[in-house]
């Protein structure tokens, strides 16, 4: 290669050096994604010798079950679409809320910040299993706490009512610290002299965190509102590990979209009506995506 | 480099800030009060569950937080009667190929795209980049049939590179490290280029060195990542033999009933090299995910 110039050598090198990348998300990222647009529209069973092609009718299975409000695929979307109504705003105003308060104090934070940190680094699957426990009846802490101050005991988990805001509540513990960080990084970049130029004209704390903090936080908030909407919309691991035989139960009262596409694919070998239901959740990740594109997009121009 | 430089200065310099002057110490007070009670409901359960892990069979069902009659038999049982050292080795195993192959080839990527000059260039970063869009569970299912019927060798379910291979590149690695490596400067490049060094020399010798905080964070997460995934390890694995330990977890509970005391003392086995990590690297992996918002 010597007698290369240096611009065309260094061309080659870059091919070389991006081989097995550009292999690796060829073949394993985006091959499998035109695999799954293609799969929705067999009726695919590993098992069996054919699968035929059957056009859109998993779609419209998907959607005959929809429009059934006893299915189970409309309580799968019905409780995802819970677990972000209520999981995204719940945490991002609990984590606002610490992270404002860790921004105050000196002595300790960095102690403060390990302990916030701690559940979202721990394995899902590890503290769905210590909640599990902590739900349980009789032995249970929160049952055990219940008896002490001399309330009535709760079913949690076993109750068709409440084992969704029981998930909920670990789910929503356990990504706390993520928010927070991203929370502190954004209130970091706030210059200091707003604050002390806002105190000199007299303004009030709430005044302050009105008309400076909360304005100048908002990249922060676009961008955890957009990452823990499609982080909620993917739950799987928790309701699988907290329901009996990872059911979603009970009475399907927790499953999610994706606990439906594991139990169709991989208990149904219903595959491509499984990739159906991938398909619609990419469109609704997707949509978000593009929303959040053009709204902080907006934002920045005002 | 620069910005990044001064956003980690600005996240992690002792504050020299003035401090208010009225009504402070009430305002304090208070958030040293909420904080201390939040810190302590996320402490809890995993002190319950150590707790529960030193717990007699019969003290389990009871409400005592601290075990009356304390004892290691839950360790010797999960340690010689059950799988779950093999499972710890293979999610050690998953753990370290993935993060030694992301190691390696996300930086190398980042270097190429942040230094090199090549036709397809844009359209490339733009491909590898728009992955981070497609959801997990949109590949599993062709994930399981490529896993069934590979190109290469015999089915994939099983094994090692099975569990492994989704994870052996990331584009948000990629991305990470091009921003870092467009900081390592030009003139060192070409001077040793000028010296000799081959294409690979200078990635290896210069860039590599130069970046190894960048590295570092990248693999911090990747190993927290894998050490965490469920639901691929789920699907790929068949034989206990090869599930990974949050896989193994699940399979204390049967039909008949759940073994708590295995699976509390398996989540402690499970949690501890998690507590060793952060305990140790916080520092990093705070400022990774502030600089970077990368998710575990």
């Amino acid at each position: 290669m010597s007698g290369l110039t240096l611009a065309k050598r260094k061309v080659i090198w870059a091919y070389i050096f991006l081989l097995i990348p550009i292999i690796f998300f060829a073949y394993i990222r985006i091959y499998p994604t035109l695999s799954a647009f293609q799969m929705s529209l067999y009726d695919y069973n590993p098992l069996s010798e054919e699968q035929p092609f059957v056009g859109l009718a998993n779609y419209e299975e998907l959607f005959d079950e929809l429009s059934n409000p006893r299915s189970v695929t409309t309580a799968a979307f019905r409780n995802s679409a819970v677990y972000v109504a209520l999981g995204v705003p719940l945490q991002l105003l609990l984590a606002l809320g610490i992270a404002l308060m860790l921004n105050e104090i000196r002595i300790f934070g960095t102690i403060y910040r390990l302990f916030f940190f701690l559940p979202f680094v721990t394995s899902t699957i590890a503290i769905a299993w210590v909640f599990r426990m902590l739900y349980q009846p009789q032995f249970g802490v929160f049952n055990v706490l219940l008896q002490a101050f001399s309330l009535p005991q709760q079913p949690f988990l076993k109750s068709p009512q409440q084992a969704l805001p029981s998930i909920l509540a670990m789910v929503i513990w356990q990504g706390l610290g993520f928010a927070i960080i991203i929370f502190l990084a954004g209130l970091k970049q706030i210059p200091r002299t707003y604050y002390d130029a806002a105190q000199v004209d007299g303004a009030s704390r709430w005044q302050s965190f009105r008309q400076i903090t909360l304005p100048l936080l908002n990249p922060s908030i676009i961008y955890l509102l957009v990452l823990q909407t499609i982080s909620f919309l993917r739950m799987f691991a928790p309701v699988y590990a907290m329901t009996d035989q990872g059911s979603g139960g009970p009475l399907n009262s927790t499953t999610t979209v994706v606990l439906r596409v594991y139990r169709e694919a991989f208990q149904g070998l219903n595959m491509g009506y499984a990739a159906s239901l991938t398909v619609v959740l990419f469109g609704i990740i997707m949509s978000i995506t593009v929303i959040q594109m053009f709204v902080s997009n907006r934002l920045v121009k005002t | 480099m620069a910005t990044i430089a001064q956003r980690r200065k600005s996240l992690f310099e002792s504050d020299s800030r003035p401090t208010r002057i009225r009504g402070d110490w009430k305002y304090k007070a208070f958030s040293y009060l909420v904080l201390t009670l939040i810190a302590f409901t996320m402490v809890v359960p995993f002190m319950w569950m150590i707790s529960t892990s030193f717990k007699p069979v019969t003290e389990i069902t009871k409400s005592n937080f601290f075990p009356i009659d304390a004892t290691v038999d839950n360790y010797g049982e999960v340690l010689f009667n059950t799988e779950l050292p093999r499972w710890y080795l293979n999610s050690i195993v998953v753990a370290v190929m993935t993060t030694v192959s992301v190691a390696f080839f996300d930086s190398l990527a980042g270097y190429v795209f942040a230094k090199y000059e090549f036709p397809g260039k844009r359209i490339i970063f733009i491909l590898i980049l728009s992955s981070l869009m497609i959801p997990t569970e949109m590949l599993i299912i062709p994930w399981y049939i490529m896993s069934v019927h590979p190109i290469i060798g015999s089915s994939w379910v099983d094994t090692y590179w099975g569990i492994a291979f989704p994870g052996m590149i990331t584009a948000a690695g990629i991305f990470l490290m091009r921003q870092f490596m467009q900081g390592v400067p030009d003139e060192l490049l070409d001077a040793g280029r000028i010296d000799g060094v081959s294409e690979f020399g200078l990635y290896w010798r210069i860039a590599v060195p130069l970046s190894l905080p960048a590295i570092g964070a990248l693999c911090i997460f990747n190993f927290l990542g894998n050490w965490n995934a469920f639901i691929w390890p789920l699907i790929v694995t068949s034989s206990q033999k090869m599930f990974t330990l949050p896989v193994g977890i699940q399979f204390f509970s049967t039909e008949s009933g759940s073994d708590w005391h295995l699976i509390m003392t398996g989540a402690t086995l499970s949690v501890v090299p998690l507590l060793l990590i952060v305990i140790f690297f916080q520092r990093y992996i705070i400022e990774g995910i502030a600089l970077t918002g990368l998710k575990g």
